[in-house]
């Protein structure tokens, strides 16, 4: 239902007729939609708030940051061979001469792309099996099952490895390919949520009114499933950054001269102790990535489930 | 229970309904297409019970059955078994009256609730809406149906989503029945909360900032939006405290005084049921055991079970409580899955003889509207 909060409630020949609903409108501070009212409730957490505010300044840092630096990412400056942070170099340079903040940068891009799509990718997917399974029953959930099942079985680092040498070129292949294979757990979990959500009677209550199935599974039984849908995603986003690191690291998912947060992190490991600017600025970029997904999850949690005294 | 919570029952508040904004809405929308006639003048609340049968019957059913069956085996499915939760119901329900439903735990009426309604599907009889065959309407069907039967749930907490507002859940049959503009759904909605008992003002509130009797009156207001003829209440006041059940049980009969309102009431409280009930039907193991006008029931109990029952409600003076004799039934009641033969009850019942055990008694009439199923009926004098 939408509805703006500023148009007349209620037209001049009925108000006359009706004191009660028109002064209980009026003194009502806002008669918002659902989505309305979940953004009031979201501004209202600082820590969301900060979450948000520190997520926008990573993207616009990864974008917009290369350009304000003259290095490129794979050039190599022959004059600073694994240099400290200095004027130059602001990160700093690598033992073969490419600046860590482009570097950094430049990966950042990679990563931010790969988790926050992967992550919404395998959390949407496995909302939806698991929750069609769990509500339609029969040869749906058996089927759907089935598949989640052999999915699990199936060696899927392996086959991630095989098919992104094919896909290592078109990212959103590569990010399609990365989510194929980590929503299958959440999908059994939402599957069993849905089970027993769906003998709540305001289920059956929706059911009466002639709601389609599909209907309920999107107003009634995932928007009940939030909170774990949200932390599932938010989980999924770091795991993501770090299965392409993994893939990167045996020379899968993203190749040289291209870089990704995960790449610099292994190429940084050894040297972590002798010259940690080399470690330390993807890794901070990192845990800073993770940690605001998160604390964004945290309030939309609290945002999107009316009986959290947080949001209040 | 805050104070927005207003007791139920004053005139004003109900006359506010037939305010011409309701009318204006009912005129400017076009009559939906339904089989029955929509724009029907409903009667007015009865009191006194209208004669059985004839055009007064709202609600026909026949023979009304439904088996869940118990199944064996993972890839094979073989049935082993049914659980006989509703085994074959005759009965009737008039234009304007409420037919309360008793019985235990288990004896089929919420499931004959939900068959009433067609959330279940029967697996024998039939169902007769105003003449219409219902039985196996399909979801399509059943539409324009909705508009005319109604439920109420039993718990308030889980009838209601709890992430969705006030608004939002009193709206939805109008929103899914495509009724009215946004903003005047808004107005009737926040019509229906008045009407209920609600602040109109707690439009945007969410079902866990009320109490159960507020939740209630929400289900109520839901089961009211569409103007329905009929309500099936299933259990609707069970999980309510004492005092607000009263209050609920209420604006119930007001409603129903109000709008004409046909009620099907399953309660297992004898004292909700007489208070709200023309005509009471008591069941045990999916059958009516006893039907009849609730005075008739009440004071000239015939079948063992309804004595049974029936001695178990208190009576609010001690020397009247001191001086009758409870009836006490031994064991459990026997599983829905394999019921005993012939009358269902002999198992427990203290006059059972051979005949109990070989043939079923039928539902017989045995004084004007006074229907019973037992071989040995006898009055017992247990509430006076």
């Amino acid at each position: 239902m939408t509805m703006s909060p500023n148009e007349p409630l209620l037209d001049a020949t009925s108000a006359p007729l009706a004191p009660d609903v028109s002064e209980a409108t009026e003194s009502n501070p806002a008669l918002l939609s659902r989505g309305g009212l979940v953004a009031r409730r979201f501004f209202r957490q600082k820590l969301g708030l900060l979450g948000l505010a520190a997520l926008l300044l990573l993207i616009l840092a990864a974008f917009i940051g290369p350009l304000l630096d003259h290095y490129k990412y794979q050039a190599i400056d022959e004059n600073a061979f694994l240099t400290g942070p200095s004027s130059a170099h602001i990160f700093g340079t690598d033992a073969i001469g490419h600046d860590v903040f482009a570097a950094t940068m430049h990966g950042a891009q990679k990563s931010i792309e790969i988790g926050l799509l992967v992550a919404v990718f395998a959390t949407a997917v496995a909302a939806i099996v698991g929750a069609a399974a769990g509500y339609f029953g029969g040869w749906t959930d058996r089927i759907l099952m089935w598949f989640v099942d052999l999915m699990l079985v199936v060696p899927s680092f392996l086959i991630i490895a095989i098919l992104s040498n094919k896909f290592a070129d078109n990212w959103i292949l590569f990010v399609l390919l990365l989510g194929a294979f980590i929503w299958q757990i959440t999908a059994r979990i939402v599957r069993g949520q849905t089970l027993s959500m769906k003998e709540r009677e305001f289920v059956a209550a929706a059911r009466y009114m002639g709601v389609s199935g599909w209907r309920i599974i999107m107003r009634h039984i995932l928007p009940n499933l939030s909170s774990l849908l949200i932390i599932d995603a938010t989980v999924n986003v770091s795991a993501a950054i770090l299965l392409e690191a993994g893939l990167s690291f045996f020379g899968f998912g993203v190749k040289p001269p291209d870089v990704s947060l995960g790449t610099l992190l292994d190429q940084a490991q050894t040297a972590a102790i002798t010259s940690p600017w080399l470690f330390y600025f993807p890794a901070g970029f990192l845990i800073l990535l993770c940690l605001s997904v998160n604390l964004i999850g945290d309030a939309l949690r609290d945002a999107l489930d009316p009986s959290a005294g947080k949001a209040q | 229970m805050s104070e927005t919570e207003k007791p139920a029952g004053d005139g004003e508040r109900l006359a506010r309904l037939r305010r011409p904004a309701t009318a204006a809405r009912k005129a400017a929308a076009p009559p939906p297409p339904v089989e029955a006639p929509a724009p029907t003048p409903r009667p007015t609340g009865t009191t006194t019970m209208p004669p059985v049968g004839g055009d007064n019957v709202l609600l026909a059913v026949n023979g009304l059955q439904k088996h869940f069956p118990v199944t064996q085996g993972i890839f094979f499915r073989r049935q082993i078994g049914a659980v006989k939760a509703v085994d074959g119901l005759t009965f009737s329900v008039n234009k304007g009256e409420t037919l309360g439903v008793v019985g235990e735990t288990g004896c089929g009426k919420s499931t004959m609730g939900r068959l009433l309604t067609r959330l279940l599907e029967p697996t024998g009889g039939q169902i007769l809406y105003n003449g219409h065959d219902i039985t196996h309407a399909s979801t399509h069907q059943l539409r324009p149906l909705r508009r005319e039967i109604q439920m109420i749930f039993q718990d308030p907490f889980s009838s209601l989503n709890p992430r969705h507002t006030v608004g939002s859940i009193v709206g939805a049959p109008l929103k899914i029945q495509n009724i009215d503009s946004p903003e005047n759904r808004r107005r009737n909605v926040q019509e229906l909360m008045e009407l209920v008992g609600l602040n109109p003002e707690h439009y945007n509130r969410y079902p866990h900032e009320f109490s159960g009797g507020q939740r209630q009156r929400i289900g109520i207001a839901r089961a009211l939006a569409l103007r329905p003829s009929m309500i099936v209440a299933d259990e609707p006041v069970s999980a309510l405290d004492v005092s607000i059940q009263a209050q609920v049980v209420n604006l119930l009969s007001d409603l129903q005084k109000e709008f004409g309102l046909t009620y099907v009431f399953i309660a297992h409280d004898l004292s909700v049921i007489r208070h709200i009930s023309n005509r009471v039907a008591v069941m045990y193991l999916g059958k009516i055991v006893e039907m009849a006008s609730d005075t008739d029931l009440y004071e000239h109990p015939l079948h063992p079970y309804t004595h049974a029952l029936l001695s178990a409600v208190p009576i609010p003076d001690p020397e009247r409580e001191q001086k009758r004799d409870r009836i006490l039934l031994k064991g459990d009641v026997p599983s829905p899955l394999n019921p005993p033969p012939a009358c269902r009850f002999h198992t427990r019942c203290w006059k059972a003889q051979e005949i109990c055990r070989q043939t079923e008694p039928p539902l017989l009439e045995i004084s004007p509207g006074h229907q019973v199923a037992c071989h040995f009926p006898e009055e017992k004098d247990l509430v006076g």
